[in-house]
């Protein structure tokens, strides 16, 4: 009786769907308040120390007298940069569609540890509602930025957010560690053990090759933050001296700590931080790459090379993480080992942008909004990692580090790609996760919409940052030098409140397609992954009984001589000749 | 296929229902030691970045070693005893002794709280002696690697009572199948963290 209970169904359920549409929809929500600090963020960029008192009603705390206090904005930019990383980017994308689709492309009932993976979600839930609780505490929300750089994240006296702001943070992004980590466990662990007869490895779709490899990123890489969240928190509480040097004078008073080191928190951040990027776009590249061949109707083109690619890509990126910190009094020639290890990570991932390319060649290309999202995450790519190649060169970063380079550069990578690419996740899984269509007038809308002003913000961000715009600043009326980018800065803020507006019209699709939304079939995009063979949504425990029987890899399209042009995964070898 | 591995490995006397939950046992306890090994994964790389960090932190001019107390040698055995007799229960349990495998099942709960007790009194010596987490670096490592130690290994003493629970729940006939799964878990969980100990003494006490 329990099992059909609608508590048990849909809100403490252990179904893997159900999980990955918790995570989805918590994470959109988290999206909606990221976007909001960030409109605030850029009005206060464009209309510097601009009266503004119907927000001084809504937050008095960060309107003072109308106009917003600097202690505020810096809390924002926190804010902003750990809701989209690790609550909207890391729930929906990795967490969300992780859960959703890595049972069922590989032909399992569920995952390997239902209870944990429930558990996971709730743990997710409660720490997203503690980072948003840090907003309500005293002092403010944390404004060491999403880096936590001590002695600002340290020193609770440092600054308002400084305080009790900070210990929320922290708090909230322990629990969150501990979900990340028994989400990712379960990944691996479902990848490794519940493949269906017949799925090999190399017959893995690269959208779960993508997942697995972000989980075992994730799984090696989040461990020394939480070392370093350990003595982070000893410092602030227990007068410990991890990271905080001798002879801070704050408040006038030179503080009793001695001999830490600020750079060991920039080391073991980032040891986590870079890899972390990786988690994030690493699904949003599989994801695409997974969308094209349905809507070229082509095979993949260099599929194991794209996969050897992202294995590559995942190594590479455990050893590069000193690339953020070149400016930090680094050695020259350490600094000179983490350009030269930057500039390999190029190799690989320009190998698997150059595969995606070519999987389009000769393709009769369906522009459905899936596929124009998958196109526009493969663009952003590009764009984006070729910002990368001036700042992974330490004699650029030189110029460039904390300038608005930088912000255009990774918004452009961890912001766009994954944003393009959750986007056509959801536009691709829809009809597969609720049954029914999602108007594709409205989607290409919302693509054009989506696109279009998120390219022109960040590629104009770093051209503000070639003309000397520093990061994380709250003003620039004081800087002669920078007169000339205040107009910039006004276009740059229109274009974002164009941008946030174009997202409800994908609201608006969401819900009317949820209630409205026509039918869809089992398989209406005629792809050749697992979750297409069963029911749209899929019933509890997927595939019934028997776990079906893969007989090839997933880009079986067009093979010759054939009536159909695209096969199943599931389809024997006598029916359709396997290719791969 | 895999229906056809089970049946080579399991009694034909046994029914279909008993092959397919044998299977599925097995799996299932596959799947835990998969997750727990992936779990000590990470557990592995906590302790790495807080070696690493020590040995940056080490570097610094204010560094002033502190004298480790000698009880620690008696917690390192006890320790290790716990070991031993975790081992000497499995062995029991797998050749069907339920007695001597609770008796030994028991001894290593008794030795993993006396070690956990043993490093809360050697917390207490140390704040005797004036030598409290902030009073200096070493010290700081020395509150902060012990602490998150023990933390661990409270977990690791929940998994054996689970383990010793189970194994009173059963009869002596269905001894080794459930004997293998929750024992199994606590062994594994149990040694790893008894060997990072090990390397946490080594590393305390000699840089």
């Amino acid at each position: 009786m329990s099992q059909d209970s609608f508590i048990r169904r849909y809100v403490f359920s252990t179904d893997h769907k159900i999980i990955g549409i918790q995570y989805i929809l918590t994470g959109f929500a988290m999206a909606l308040v990221g976007a909001w600090l960030s409109v605030l963020i850029r009005l206060q960029l464009a209309w510097p120390l601009r009266l503004w008192p119907w927000l001084e009603t809504l937050m008095p705390n960060g309107y003072l007298g109308g106009v917003m206090a600097p202690e505020f904005y810096v809390a924002l930019v926190t804010m902003h940069g750990t809701i989209m990383v690790f609550f909207f980017i890391s729930y929906v994308l990795v967490s969300g569609f992780g859960n959703y689709l890595v049972p069922l492309q590989i032909g399992a009932r569920d995952m390997a540890f239902p209870f944990l993976n429930m558990l996971s979600y709730w743990i997710a839930l409660l720490s997203a509602l503690v980072m948003l609780a840090s907003f309500l505490v005293e002092g403010g929300a944390a404004a060491a930025g999403w880096t936590a750089y001590p002695p600002l994240s340290a020193v609770a006296s440092a600054m308002p957010g400084s305080g009790l702001g900070q210990s929320v943070w922290l708090l909230s992004m322990a629990l969150f560690i501990a979900s990340f980590t028994m989400s990712g466990l379960n990944i691996v662990a479902t990848v490794f053990t519940l493949r269906a007869p017949g799925m090999s490895m190399w017959r893995l779709p690269l959208t779960i090759w993508s997942y697995f490899i972000s989980a075992i990123l994730g799984l090696l890489a989040f461990p020394p933050l939480t070392a370093a969240a350990i003595m982070l928190l000893f410092d602030r509480h227990l007068g410990t001296s991890f990271f905080l040097p001798g002879g801070m004078v704050v408040a006038n008073q030179v503080l009793e700590h001695q001999g830490g080191s600020p750079l060991l928190w920039q080391h073991l951040f980032w040891f986590l931080g870079h890899p972390e990027v990786y988690v994030l776009i690493l699904p949003a590249l599989g994801i695409a790459a997974d969308i094209m061949p349905v809507f070229t109707r082509k095979p993949l083109f260099g599929y194991r090379i794209s996969v050897w690619s992202l294995i590559g890509v995942g190594v590479l990126s455990m050893i590069v993480w000193g690339h953020h910190m070149f400016v930090s009094g680094m050695s020259p020639f350490t600094g000179e080992y983490f350009s030269l290890a930057t500039m390999l990570i190029t190799i690989p991932m320009a190998v698997y942008g150059v595969n995606m390319m070519a999987s389009l060649w000769g393709g009769t290309m369906r522009l459905t909004t899936p596929m124009l999202f998958a196109l526009g995450a493969l663009a952003f790519f590009g764009t984006g990692g070729f910002g990368g190649i001036f700042l992974g060169n330490a004699t650029a970063d030189m110029q460039l580090h904390d300038t608005y380079f930088v912000v255009g550069h990774f918004h452009l990578m961890i912001g766009g790609v994954t944003l393009l690419g959750t986007f056509a996740a959801v536009y691709f899984w829809f009809p597969k996760m609720f049954g029914r269509l999602m108007s594709p007038v409205l989607g290409r809308i919302h693509f054009w919409g989506t696109f279009a002003p998120f390219f022109t913000i960040f590629f104009a961000q770093h051209f503000l940052g070639l003309q000397g715009m520093p990061r994380r600043y709250y003003a620039f009326s004081t800087y002669e030098y920078l007169e000339g980018t205040q107009s910039q800065n006004v276009i740059i803020t229109v274009v974002v409140l164009v941008l946030v507006a174009v997202q409800f019209v994908f609201a608006f699709n969401f819900v009317w397609s949820l209630l409205r939304g026509a039918t869809a079939s089992e398989n209406p995009w005629e792809a050749t992954t697992l979750e297409w063979t069963v029911a749209s949504p899929p019933p509890h425990g997927n595939f019934g009984d028997a776990a079906p029987d893969v007989h090839r890899w997933a880009y079986e399209y067009s093979a010759e001589g054939q009536s159909s042009d695209y096969a199943p995964q599931t389809v024997t070898s006598s029916d359709v000749p396997v290719t791969a | 296929m895999t229906e056809i591995d089970a049946s080579v490995t399991t009694p034909l006397a046994m029914g279909r229902t008993d092959v397919r939950s044998t299977r599925e046992d097995r799996r299932r306890r596959e799947q835990t030691q998969l997750g727990l090994w992936m779990f000590l994964g990470t557990v592995t790389m906590l302790f790495a970045a807080f070696t690493s960090a020590y040995l940056v932190r080490r570097g610094s001019i204010d560094w002033q070693s502190i004298v480790l107390p000698a009880a620690l040698w008696v917690n390192t055995a006890a320790l290790a005893a716990s070991s031993v007799t975790l081992e000497g229960s499995r062995w029991a349990g797998r050749s069907g002794r339920v007695g001597p495998a609770r008796l030994g099942m028991a001894a290593t709960i008794v030795l993993g709280a006396g070690f956990f007790v043993g490093q809360v009194g050697v917390w207490q010596t140390l704040a005797a002696q004036g030598v409290f987490v902030p009073t200096s670096p070493h010290a700081s490592f020395f509150y902060v690697l012990t602490g998150v130690h023990l933390v661990h290994l409270l977990v690791g003493l929940v998994l054996l009572v689970n383990a010793l629970r189970s194994l009173a729940a059963r009869g002596a006939g269905a001894i080794e199948r459930a004997w293998d799964g929750p024992a199994a878990t606590a062994a594994t969980f149990w040694h790893f963290f008894g060997g990072v100990w090990l390397y946490l003494f080594f590393l305390l006490s000699s840089f």
